[in-house]
């Protein structure tokens, strides 16, 4: 029995240590993928890794010349998993860069594991608005090509305002990214004279909102609302199921293309706001939604396309770096120096490594779009904020000089 | 019956292979060990609830997580335990999840069986909630970063360094907790284990007694807490939430409730296949599952009674022929 055991163990540690070590192939670009593949997100993870494994079909598997090795690596959405994953890509795989990430925790657990090991970490999805502002100078090997949660909500603050809403409701959803979005919103749309009467915070993941919704203030012009995944499904049916017909006007996650397949006619009118929409009217992105729907027979949610283009920004990078890695500082660089076609629009990179981007004002419409043959609900862009920063209008100094969005600020001056 | 030397020496022997094989093991072994090591610690706290003093606890998370956090916070808020200070860190780890749950206890250890489960839930819940809502002090849903790791003499930031750390941690713990259960305290928990209504006639004051082995419990995860701090590098609501707890408590099932060294296979299986697994293959989680239902089918002594199965077997193939006949067959 003891010697069974023994060996047991040995051998279980010895087959771990087998198989692992990999030589690096000095030709290979190594990429690792960083998604949930199972878990409550596996969804989205597959949107990511969709994305990023369309674009490098689509270029005979090479990105600037170089054969890629692309390796996903399943997070089950947790930040702990999240770490250890990246860390067997960097020491076992020996991974030039690591991409991927979705939820905000995945990316502030990731940013430190970059540093450590000097390897580059590029966020292609998760938002959180710190790691390129405020906290940017602990993880030099860190780089955005996404957004920042308070990117889109900015310039909607505006567009709410230049519709003559005075006053509005925020509904969010209790954590960092519903802070973020909603604080981005307030922020704006109060500078330019608006007024946020009442913020509701219901928890991540509710799907009765009965106990929020008659809460909700009769003298508001208009909502605004952060929602995600299936609480983005839920809101919008039950808010208009309680006969409340206000305007909505939402951050972006609430009616991206991931949740609109999924959603009734009561949504159309309703308006959001995000970097990216399936139905921005351009060949690149019509070239690129119709690809991905054939491929893979759904329409690209903004998940897809940032990994999409992604691949394209490292495709350009490498080109530029003569076909070779450079190494995680002199490749940042490069990719700073690039402006992209995406289908998403021109992006380009600001000093604090976010990218500078369109924010489109999109209208939830039902119409044929692209020669489909089907109506479907559409985000129709009807407003575009070109070259969004994260900082929006108000420069990078004074914006890092406050706090960063939370529940607390910007404070509710005129909630009663 | 192997006499209690011999299995004392093959719990030596494994643990000294392993600290020999696992650094010379590829770098993800080494960081999957000690992983699994600080968990393990945790998985032994619930067995000492759980295998010694038959509690089930749902909540062990809640004092893995304030080990976690106090760390987190110490380390950035503070700038205490990236130095010698570390062992402060680890004792006033070890001290807070103690106090914890003692706070904690004296809500659980009036209920048992289910209840003390559903108890010990909300409780751990409770602590979830706080790590989620305290923006301030938690970071909310984002959690807290510590960048680096504690160097005094010894480089931490050393992934095989921080192995044997751990590792030294992890065989201390498992030391001090068999020291425990041998002890006349720890017999005293088998006996509330198997008869609490017996052991107060004969005048322990049983609840004194689980209150003392919850908080010792409590200890261990604090501990374990802080390990598991430094080791990601990130703390957030995801280590204190529930499924934490379950995975401790499914690890002890696992191994073999009541034997401690159970608690420690089961942590290493689980780690193997859910963070080894799932690099090589999605189907990760059926595995899982499927090490779960079959244990609970055909070891409901867990892992560490396959030695007492196969006893078994033999004995009664050499008196029952029916029987043999029944094994040999194919099915």
């Amino acid at each position: 029995m003891k010697n069974k055991m023994q060996k047991l163990m040995m051998g279980g540690c010895l087959a771990l240590g087998l198989g692992l070590t990999a030589p690096a192939n000095a030709e290979e670009l190594r990429i690792g993928f960083i998604a949930p593949v199972t878990g409550i997100f596996a969804q989205i993870g597959k949107d990511m890794t969709d994305g990023f494994q369309l674009y490098l079909d689509q270029h005979g598997g090479k990105l600037g010349g170089m054969d890629v090795k692309f390796i996903v690596e399943d997070n089950q959405g947790k930040p702990d998993a999240a770490v250890t994953k990246a860390k067997k890509l960097i020491l076992s795989d020996h991974v030039n860069m690591f991409i991927g990430g979705l939820l905000a925790s995945t990316g502030y657990a990731l940013a430190p594991v970059s540093t450590a090991e000097k390897t580059l970490y590029i966020s292609s999805i998760s938002s959180a608005d710190d790691l390129t502002q405020r906290e940017l100078s602990k993880y030099p090997y860190f780089v955005r090509t996404s957004w920042t949660s308070s990117q889109p909500e900015q310039p909607l603050g505006q567009w709410a305002c230049d519709q003559g809403y005075k006053k509005v409701i925020t509904i969010a959803a209790d954590y960092a990214f519903g802070y973020e979005s909603a604080g981005g919103f307030q922020k704006v749309f109060e500078d330019c004279g608006g007024k946020v009467i009442q913020k509701i915070w219901p928890p991540l993941g509710t799907k009765d909102f009965g106990p929020y919704i008659p809460t909700i203030k009769a003298d508001a012009d208009a909502i605004f609302t952060v929602m995600v995944g299936p609480m983005a499904l839920q809101f919008p049916k039950q808010l208009r199921g309680a006969g409340i017909k206000l305007p909505i006007a939402a951050g972006g996650t609430s009616y991206d293309e991931f949740v609109l397949p999924f959603m009734g006619d009561e949504v159309i009118g309703d308006v959001s706001s995000l970097h990216y929409s399936a139905a921005i009217e351009t060949p690149a992105n019509e070239a690129f939604v119709k690809a991905y729907r054939t491929k893979y027979g759904k329409v690209p949610s903004y998940y897809s396309e940032n990994n999409y283009s992604t691949a394209m920004w490292i495709d350009e990078a490498i080109k530029k770096a003569g076909g070779k890695y450079p190494g995680p500082e002199a490749f940042i660089k490069i990719m700073q120096g690039i402006k992209l076609d995406a289908p998403r629009g021109p992006v380009s990179m600001d000093d604090m490594r976010n990218p500078i981007e369109n924010v489109y004002i999109k209208k939830v419409t039902k119409m044929k779009m692209f020669g489909y043959d089907k109506d479907e609900l559409w985000n129709k862009v009807i407003k575009t904020y070109p070259n969004v920063s994260q900082f929006w209008t108000y420069g990078k100094e004074k914006f890092l000089a406050q706090p960063v969005y939370s529940n607390t600020f910007p404070p509710c001056k005129f909630c009663e | 019956m192997v006499s209690q030397r011999v299995k004392i020496l093959i719990v030596f022997v494994v643990l000294a292979a392993l600290a020999f094989i696992v650094p010379n093991s590829g770098s993800f072994v080494v960081l999957l060990a000690t992983r699994a090591m600080a968990f393990a610690i945790l998985a032994m706290s619930v067995d000492l609830l759980l295998g010694y003093t038959g509690m089930s606890s749902m909540g062990q998370a809640a004092y893995f997580g304030v080990g976690a956090y106090l760390t987190a916070v110490m380390v950035t808020k503070f700038h205490i335990g990236m130095g010698w200070d570390f062992w402060l860190v680890v004792v006033l780890g070890i001290l807070i999840g103690c106090a914890l749950a003692a706070l904690f206890g004296l809500f659980a250890i009036r209920a048992g069986g289910v209840y003390f489960l559903m108890i010990t839930l909300a409780l751990g819940q409770c602590v979830w909630g706080l790590a989620y809502r305290w923006n301030s002090l938690t970071g909310g849903d984002n959690g807290i970063n510590m960048t680096g790791r504690p160097q005094f003499g010894l480089d931490l930031s050393n992934e095989v360094t921080f192995f044997y750390l751990v590792f030294a941690f992890f065989a201390v713990s498992m030391l001090l907790l068999y020291v425990l259960v041998r002890s006349p305290f720890g017999r005293s928990l088998a006996g509330i284990r198997e008869r609490e209504l017996r052991m107060q006639i004969l005048g322990y004051n049983t609840w004194l007694h689980k209150y003392i082995a919850f908080i010792i419990a409590g200890g261990f995860g604090g501990l374990a807490g802080v390990l598991w701090a430094y080791t990601n590098g990130h703390v957030s609501p995801e280590t204190v939430v529930l499924t934490t707890s379950v995975d401790a408590l499914l690890m002890v099932v696992l191994g073999g409730a009541g034997t401690l060294v159970g608690a420690a296979i089961g942590a290493a299986i689980v780690f193997g296949l859910r963070e080894f697994l799932s690099t090589l293959v999605p189907w990760w989680q059926y595995a899982l599952g499927g090490v779960y239902v079959l244990t609970i089918l055909y070891l409901p002594m867990g892992l560490m009674g396959i030695p007492a199965r196969f006893r078994q077997r033999l004995t009664s193939q050499g008196n029952d022929q029916a029987s043999k006949k029944l094994v040999s067959k194919p099915s």
